[in-house]
């Protein structure tokens, strides 16, 4: 391993400009020109625009423009999309209701754009927005998953009766039941998947901007992907054809999710730009964030889980309703489907599952993916039924785990997903050591001399990651394919230009995709740099979400240094007067075998651009190469997180006191930056457990929409992370990766509730484990430390 | 933000008289809840009414048996007072304890507690330990000064300028923070001072800062944590939101003031 090379724990190469203010988000870049777009956005969760009144709004100073939804329809701008179909039990299509950028006759949740004013000033766009007459027929509105289908709830878009977009099932119904008949022991949980709000650092921003003489627009986003804001933007949305719109995603500041849709505000900003002749900018207020943004989560689900004498799992099933919110958003289709069932048989062998998932409208912010995305609310399901189950058996809950886990692969299971490589045993006995789980009674008759209740859980959590085979994926219903694509560029001097179709918000690309290739090169990784976040730059890629970026996005680059290899050993042949056959290149060098004949990586470069040693006839000038990768099947991070708790019975406030992560995610590129993702990932996980929530009131308020009251995680609710990892190879890509970006967020939260659980006695406890939720819940067990 | 009038005066009289003219206007002492309301548009006052330049109304000086500190005095240099940290150690733990860094090196004393926001930590420490508030027109005490959910005696171009602790023989403060916003979701402070025992609550009261009669009576038996056991106050006229229901507002209370009392002698709950 070289200092730099794959495995190596290289310091960031982007941190410097991220960490003293030098960096270049959306909100730095100011175009010649500009002028500010301010939403007016629906107070109501539900209500019938009668008229919008925009006389007084124009009159006011620097007003350029107030635009609504008849605008937007006169200009036939189309309506956002949900690019992932899925069909219902009966084979009916899922109920896409239209959502254009701007409401028209109706908005569906408060936050709901209705106009915009695009101003001189930000400051003149907002006091014209309080100028704008709106006159609303307020609705009635329903927030809760449960109450949408229910008789007299209000019925939200005509085209999905009882607001329910579809309802789907995998596996095996018949033979879930035959399984449940022979059981000894059946565990069943009621469980809630807390709504979340993503709260990326950086709010989202979009400057759009119109070249009248060249027929073309630009958009500067914080998007995750900007070449499919391009297609869907181009597509569907008809704002201009796809060779004529440039998507550009600068630093972006953390995404999670909330970045990859497509969303009304970046429309309409190059909408109004071509409209007022001008540079369009928005930037959201973390207030507008709150109501605009794609929430995260949201199920309620009955799951069973049903056991032999000896413990072996022989079925699952479970129903899950799952909140969309009051529009499909571009990808959530999917989340509470391929994403979720397809994980409901964790690292277990279960030889039968059947889920069924009713996908609802409600007046709320649409729902998407979110770190995770389907996987943590799988996770949940799973690892709180197994938990649960063997507490109720009387069997320890490691031991449980051990006599059920996948040990041969591959391994088909009941859903669709084929594992691959794993040692879950290897990480669960790994964690277990590094928790000294043998010491747990110890430390719980200390904690009780404190008056303190101590709880210890596992999560035992797998994923499926590299997202995904297009073939297979387009099988399931996706509008896209999954792959990825790199290009090499190799400059004369040697210096090394990679484009990738992956996208870094956070990650570290910049620095690991800079390690692969000069690991494969042998050249220092200060002459490689990368470029990515640009459509007129990389000419295709599908952005960065599902931990696809290391094994989908590295194994392309991987394929285009391949084809630079090949390419660079024709061009050193001539210069060495060898056979291509006969060059070998190592370390930076090529030599031809067996003589002491050889050529730096600097000189191959400069030759293969003067052309001097060849023809032209023989062999083409230059050195850039490209790929593009499709993976052949998703790659299945697991691992074992074992979490710690104090409960104070006092006050019900849960203190984390251990946490141990042992995570298998194939070949490491750079242990640091992935020691990093495992605890950013465990902190959301964290924060989902114990303190995030989206409370909507019976109006559909949103009564957490601000940190006054949505409860971020902060430093003093983790405790010190024990991370380490067991390493199985991936076997589907070059590289061996699985990927890690969202293993903590998966792993976390099962781990925490099961901890708090075991403390208090009670399985009765909804996430977030609040201070007064494990109060309330304690005061029905009434369980008080016991030191003897 | 909307736009606004913004004056600078340099005497306490300059500021009452803008404050007189101007029945809108805002005093701007620390600006922590004051700004944010202006950036969010929820407020708008016309005129804003900046006491930074105003000389004298900041600094802490013990005189005789009470500490003094001027309205002006930021919580962070209440909580790294030798002098405060000496007196009154309970005070300047409180002090510590509220906001952040940046809400502590901005915010004020006199700004607190004229806002009278019912979360408050310093309501509870004026109350607890029996205050006087001293304004540019009177002295008025903690008792009569808090008069409801961010309502004071205060009057129309009324300034705090200074408020006056007595030394207590023992106190403490204990605050079980809304784990979203940090504010107290309740905060009790006791204190003993001769025989006379406070027990002052913020957070839980869906009408500000009160006083605990049984409690006090009880530890004027004993100020110790058993001639609490077992009691807790009413549910009725607590505050009930997501973050805490009465009955659990109600309940803390009584977990809260026996680790105060345990705290301010010295020993754990």
């Amino acid at each position: 391993m070289s200092a730099t090379g794959i495995g190596a724990a290289v310091r960031r190469k982007e941190d410097r400009r991220f960490i003293t203010g030098t960096g270049h988000y959306t909100d730095d870049i100011n175009r010649p020109g500009q002028a500010y777009a301010y939403f007016v956005r629906s107070p109501h969760a539900h209500a019938t625009i009668k008229s919008i009144d925009t006389k007084a709004a124009a009159a006011m100073p620097g007003v350029l423009a107030v635009l609504t939804g008849a605008e937007l329809a006169a200009d036939k701008i189309g309506n956002l999309i949900c690019g992932w179909m899925i069909h219902s039990k009966d084979g009916s299509p899922m109920k896409m209701a239209a959502h254009p950028a701007l409401a028209n006759g109706k908005a569906c949740h408060v936050g709901d754009p209705v106009a915009v004013v695009i101003g001189e000033t930000l400051a003149q766009a907002r006091d014209a927005a309080e100028k704008v007459k709106i006159d609303y027929a307020v609705l009635p509105a329903v927030a809760d998953p449960a109450a949408a289908q229910k008789p007299g709830a209000p019925q939200i878009h005509d085209i999905a009766p009882k607001n329910t977009i579809y309802q789907w099932s995998l596996g095996d119904a018949k033979a879930v039941d035959v399984a449940f008949k022979s059981a000894n022991h059946v565990t069943k949980l009621d469980i809630i998947n807390n709504r979340l709000v993503p709260n990326a650092i950086e709010p989202r921003a979009a400057i759009g901007e119109y070249d009248s003489g060249a027929g073309t627009f630009t958009l500067w986003n914080t998007t995750q992907n900007p070449h499919v804001a391009r297609l869907v933007i181009a597509a569907f949305i008809g704002m201009a054809p796809e060779h004529k719109l440039r998507v550009i995603a600068p630093d972006v500041g953390g995404g999670f999710g909330s970045k990859i849709f497509i969303y009304p505000e970046e429309v309409v900003a190059l909408w109004a730009a071509k409209r007022v002749g001008r540079p369009v900018k928005w930037v959201a207020e973390r207030s507008e964030a709150f109501l605009a943004d794609a929430h995260g989560r949201d199920h309620v689900t009955h799951a069973e889980m049903a056991f032999d004498a000896e413990g072996k799992i022989l079925g699952l099933r479970a129903k899950t309703i799952a909140n969309l919110g009051a529009y499909m958003s571009t990808f959530s289709s999917s989340v509470p489907t391929y994403l979720y069932a397809t994980l409901l048989s964790g690292q277990y062998e279960i030889p039968q599952i059947y889920c069924e998932v009713d996908a609802v409208y409600t007046n709320t912010v649409p729902v998407d993916a979110y770190r995770g995305a389907g996987r943590p609310e799988a996770t949940f399901v799973v690892e709180r039924l197994v938990e649960v189950g063997a507490r109720e058996m009387g069997q320890d809950p490691a031991e449980l785990r051990r006599k059920n886990f996948v040990k041969k692969f591959p391994h088909q299971t009941p859903v669709i997903m084929m594992y691959d490589a794993g040692d879950y045993n290897a990480s669960l006995k790994r964690a277990m050591e590094l928790a000294d789980y043998k010491g747990f009674a110890r430390r719980k008759r200390e904690s009780a001399r404190q008056g303190k209740l101590r709880g210890i859980g596992f999560s035992t959590y797998i994923e499926a990651c590299g997202i995904a085979p297009s073939q297979a994926v387009g099988s399931l219903g996706a509008g896209v394919g999954l792959w990825e694509s790199a290009e090499v560029r190799v400059n004369p001097t040697g210096s090394v230009e990679i484009l990738t179709g992956s996208h870094a918000h956070g990650q570290g690309h910049e620095t690991t995709f800079a390690q692969v290739a000069a690991e494969r090169l042998g050249i220092p990784i200060d002459n490689i740099s990368v470029v990515h976040g640009d459509t007129d730059k990389v000419q295709f890629g599908m952005g960065t979400y599902g931990s696809r970026s290391g094994a989908v996005g590295m194994s392309a680059l991987v394929k285009a240094l391949d084809k630079i290899e090949a390419k660079a050993k024709k061009v050193a042949a001539h210069m060495l007067e060898a056979a291509e056959g006969d060059i070998e290149f190592k370390d930076g060098k090529f030599s031809v075998a067996g003589t002491d004949k050889s050529a730096a990586w600097g000189d191959v470069a400069l030759n293969a651009y003067i052309a001097h040693k060849f023809s032209g006839q023989e062999l083409e000038p230059g050195l850039k190469e490209g790929a593009f990768y499709d993976p052949t099947n998703f790659t299945f991070p697991a691992g074992c997180h074992i979490c710690e708790v104090e409960v104070d019975p006092e006050t019900g406030n849960a203190d984390i006191v251990g946490w141990t992560a042992v995570d298998d995610f194939g070949v490491v590129i750079n242990p640091m930056i992935v020691e990093g993702q495992v605890h950013g990932g465990i902190a959301q996980g964290i924060g989902q457990a114990l303190c995030e929530g989206a409370v909507y009131d019976k109006d559909g308020q949103l009564v957490t929409g601000s940190f006054m009251d949505y409860c971020m995680p902060r430093a003093d609710h983790l405790p010190p992370l024990k991370v380490d990892m067991t390493v199985t190879k991936c076997p589907s890509n070059p590289l061996g990766i699985k990927g890690c970006g969202e293993a903590g967020a998966i792993a976390a939260p099962a781990a925490v509730i099961n901890a708090i659980t075991d403390a208090i006695g009670t399985e009765q406890l909804a996430m977030p484990a609040t201070p007064q939720a494990i109060w309330a819940a304690l005061q029905k067990t009434n369980r008080m430390p016991q030191a003897a | 933000m909307y736009a606004f009038t913004f004056h600078r005066p340099q005497t306490v009289r300059q500021a009452a008289g803008l404050l007189a003219k101007n029945g809108d206007a805002k005093l701007l002492a620390g600006g922590q809840t004051l700004l944010p309301t202006m950036k969010l548009r929820l407020a708008g006052p016309p005129q804003v009414i900046d006491m930074t330049l105003i000389e004298g109304l900041s600094g802490i000086e013990m005189s005789g048996r009470s500490l003094t500190i001027g309205a002006m005095t930021t919580h962070n240099d209440v909580n790294t007072s030798p002098v405060v940290q000496q007196a009154i150690p309970s005070l300047a733990k409180l002090a510590g304890m509220i906001g952040d860094p940046a809400v502590r090196h901005r915010g004020t004393i006199g700004g607190s507690i004229a806002n009278n926001d019912p979360n408050a930590d310093y309501p509870a420490a004026c109350l607890g330990l029996g205050a006087t508030i001293i304004t540019n027109k009177r002295r008025i005490k903690a008792d009569d000064f808090f008069t409801g959910m961010f309502s004071t005696a205060l009057e129309p171009a009324e300034i705090i300028t200074k408020v006056s602790f007595p030394i207590p023989k023992k106190a403490a403060y204990q605050k079980f923070r809304n784990q979203a916003s940090r504010f107290a979701l309740v905060g009790v402070f006791v204190s003993k001072r001769g025989s006379e025992i406070r027990v002052a609550v913020t957070g839980a009261g869906a009408n500000g800062v009160f006083r605990v009669a049984s409690f006090e009576e009880a530890l004027k038996k004993r100020f110790a944590p058993k001639s609490l056991e077992g009691m807790s106050i009413p549910a009725d006229g607590m505050n009930s939101d997501i973050h805490g229901s009465a009955e659990y507002r109600a309940h803390l209370v009584g977990v809260l003031a026996r680790r105060a009392v345990a705290e301010a002698i010295g020993k754990s709950a």
